[in-house]
């Protein structure tokens, strides 16, 4: 593969359903593309947990992914109430989660430190009122 | 133990997969949190679980889950079903509670392949 393939994504904020079909459409493009079922793996549960995060706590916001030829990078960005404290936020077991999130199965305070298990790198920007960008590689 | 014996195990109806019956699985899990399931799961084909929204077989996707039970006859809506044939995941419901049909199958096997069953 000689040139970056981009794809971009719009996470709705308003709708918990909806959740998780960019990841959902990275896993099938990724698959198309005849990647690892591992690294598909990877970058599907780390993209996917990204995007509860930003229904959850953010209101939504937009996901890119690059496919290059030595890693995928996803970039999550949204304009949500910021992370207070990144270092608390990354502990498992943490969560802001309100109860009617953990009623729906999410909010156990494993979403990022799971992002960070699945990637081989993870870098979170933060500006409390701003927003919060992450990104994520996984090496091919 | 296939997917055809874990319905006929849990005496369970088949909503979605009738076509994957004869797929082998290797283990199980059981939880009504998407989260643990996404951190603690591993190459396991089966989640058993009473949680009913569209999270549940995304989840069960993503960590490329087989074969979905709804146990207490938990009804999964035709939205779900739908999503659940577009994954390649069998999705069936039976009357057993959670601890029940994961025990059942435990007993029957499933999880224990390398232990003396």
């Amino acid at each position: 593969m000689s040139e970056t393939i981009k794809l971009h994504y719009d996470v709705d904020g308003e709708n918990f359903e909806s959740a998780g079909q960019a990841s959902h459409s990275v896993k099938k493009s990724l698959r198309q593309l005849g990647m690892s079922p591992d690294v598909i793996r990877k970058v599907a549960i780390a993209m996917y947990e990204g995007e509860i995060n930003m229904v959850i706590h953010a209101n939504g916001g937009v996901a890119d992914v690059e496919v290059g030829d030595d890693d995928i990078t996803i970039i999550l960005k949204d304009q949500g109430p910021g992370i207070p404290n990144i270092e608390l936020a990354m502990q498992e077991g943490y969560s802001t989660a309100k109860d009617n999130i953990r009623a729906l199965g999410f909010g156990a305070g494993m979403g990022l430190p799971n992002m960070k298990k699945y990637t081989d790198d993870m870098k979170i920007d933060t500006v409390i009122g701003v927003g919060t960008t992450i990104t994520m590689k996984v090496n091919i | 133990m296939k997917i055809g014996d874990i319905r006929e195990l849990l005496d369970a109806e088949l909503l979605c997969g009738e076509d994957m019956l004869d797929h082998d699985v290797y283990a199980a899990c059981c939880s009504d949190m998407m989260s643990d399931v996404l951190a603690f799961v591993k190459d396991q084909g089966v989640l058993l679980t009473g949680l009913v929204n569209p999270q549940v077989i995304r989840t069960a996707s993503m960590m490329d889950m087989v074969c979905i039970v709804f146990v207490r006859n938990k009804a999964p809506s035709e939205e779900m079903i739908e999503l659940a044939r577009d994954c390649g995941i069998a999705v069936m419901r039976s009357a057993s509670r959670a601890f029940e049909a994961s025990g059942i199958l435990y007993y029957a096997g499933l999880g224990r392949e390398v232990e003396d069953v």
